[in-house]
């Protein structure tokens, strides 16, 4: 199983990468979208929405389930991949390249406290 | 502790996701489940159906008994059964009309009628005929070919793709008309192939004795076809318009309120278990197909429709990869008409979906409009 060391993630198995500018682009990680099967369908939030932490956000459908993404920590969506909902099976063929929103956190640390690669691992056991 | 088909190895080994499937271990998919669809549409794959059951009803030369016996058990008519290898498709009801189970009845000599039942309703049919046999027939045997595994190949170069993988078979198997099956000797020991399938394309679908089926995969896997798993094989069966027992009918619903009338046979004099109870209650729903038309989700069982004559429920759904939109089955009020627009509860809000008369897609084409 794919869990690259760069990136955060959460136990609702989202991964977040802190760009540049402070932002964090949000997937979902490779445990995730082998769960799912092929990926037909994502709702994106809208920009500018405001979200706390956990707070469920955008769906993916495959063809065998519907499933939430939640937000990692609280902020704003500044930014929606809009490349997505023409071709969700993307998310299938490269998980860690197709993010779906980014958003500004509302705390610039936020992120630190996310779950690193090797406790990510641990939470699902990798079975 | 799951049920494992002879197989089992042979799918982990390809990476297969597993899944409890009525109770046997199988593959879902060996990792793209809507690759192996269009694999199946454009090409051949191949799908291990070793949990169904063959059941073998046998009578003595001289008095045949199978096919009288089979005029009363089933509601469809075996006497279209007339060739040797011809099959048919029928339910098995019971007394209140209600369906036990789908299966496919050969006629091969009129001692020796084979039938194919669901994995999942196998004991239960066995039982229900060991039943019945005791009450009308007691001189047939019955007999649940436990010991042959199964596989079906499926798409339009699946029946050349097995000719090269299962030598000598040519002959036999090129010759063999749809919905037809014969039996042949092979150095694997005798294989029972029949052109059927669940996918609505051509195909052959060949029972073997279980301890030669792994030497039959890799052949097949060399001969260029592809493992395809459930999930495909449920995609594939929607487009078709094919009923999945347990989701579009069970022991609740009449084959009228099903979609499966053109199954039943009420037009000859002939009685059948079930036969009065259908007749005393015409069917007040139908088992419609829907194209989802506003974006917004899948159709999935168990979703509510709206529609102007009433509501209903989703049975089956899916996205259809030969449409690239989602398609499904649903228990509507009867005198819902194709064409009509319904709504359907996907999640939490309501989207649009059009009514169109099954099979969303065939031969590796779509046979529905997608525009309104």
């Amino acid at each position: 199983m794919n869990i690259p060391a760069n990136l955060k993630y959460t136990s609702s198995h989202e991964w977040v990468r802190t760009e540049a500018d402070g932002t964090l682009s949000i997937g979902i990680t490779d445990h995730a979208q082998t769960a799912l099967g092929d990926l037909v369908y994502v709702e994106l939030p809208a920009i500018g929405r405001k979200l706390a932490a956990a707070e469920a956000c955008a769906v993916v459908e495959s063809v065998k389930a519907a499933s939430d993404i939640y937000a990692p920590v609280a902020g704003e969506v500044v930014a929606v991949n809009a490349d997505m909902t023409d071709a969700p099976e993307q998310v299938n063929k490269d998980p860690y390249a197709a993010w779906f929103f980014r958003i500004k956190p509302a705390d610039p640390a936020g992120a630190a406290k996310l779950l690193d690669a090797r406790a990510y691992e641990a939470t699902i056991g990798d079975a | 502790m799951l049920k494992q088909t002879p197989l089992n190895v042979i799918h982990r080994a390809a990476g297969a996701r597993m899944v409890d499937f009525g109770g046997w271990d199988m593959p879902v998919n060996y990792g793209s489940q809507i690759d192996e669809h269009h694999a199946v549409r454009n090409d051949a794959g191949m799908f291990d159906v070793s949990h169904m059951r063959g059941v073998d009803l046998r009578g003595d030369a001289r008095n045949g008994g199978v096919r009288d016996f089979l005029r009363y058990a089933l509601a469809n008519n075996v006497d279209k059964l007339k060739d040797p290898g011809k099959a048919l498709y029928s339910c098995l009801l019971k007394p209140d009309g209600t369906v036990i189970d789908d299966l496919i009845v050969y006629f091969l000599r009129e001692d020796f009628f084979r039938l194919v039942v669901n994995a999942g309703t196998a004991d239960k049919d066995i039982a229900w005929f060991r039943q019945l046999l005791a009450e009308r027939a007691p001189h047939l045997t019955l007999t649940p070919r436990t010991d042959l595994a199964m596989i079906a190949i499926q798409g339009p170069n699946a029946r050349t793709k097995v000719w090269r993988a299962l030598p000598g078979s040519e002959p036999v198997a090129s010759a063999l008309k749809p919905f037809t099956a014969a039996a042949m000797q092979t150095a694997w020991g005798e294989v029972f192939i029949a052109r059927t399938g669940y996918t609505g394309e051509d195909g052959l679908e060949i029972m073997i004795p279980a301890p030669r089926v792994v030497d039959l995969w890799q052949a097949l896997v060399a001969a260029g076809v592809r493992p395809a798993g459930l999930g495909a094989r449920d995609t594939l069966r929607l487009e078709a318009g094919m009923n999945l027992y347990g989701q579009d009918m069970d022991e609740t619903v009449s084959p009228l309120e099903s979609g499966l009338g053109w199954t039943v046979d009420l037009a000859s004099p002939r009685d059948f278990v079930g036969k009065a109870a259908l007749l005393a209650h015409p069917p007040s729903r139908q088992l419609a197909g829907l194209v989802l038309v506003d974006k917004g989700g899948v159709l999935r069982a168990h979703q509510a429709v709206h529609t102007g004559k009433g509501d209903g429920t989703i049975t089956s759904g899916t996205f259809s990869p030969t449409l690239n939109q989602s398609i499904a089955l649903a228990r509507l009020p009867a005198d819902v008409a194709v064409g009509d627009t319904v709504r359907v509860v996907v999640r939490d809000r309501e989207l649009a979906a059009r009514v169109v008369k099954p099979p969303f897609a065939r031969n590796g084409k779509a046979c529905v409009s997608l525009t309104p």
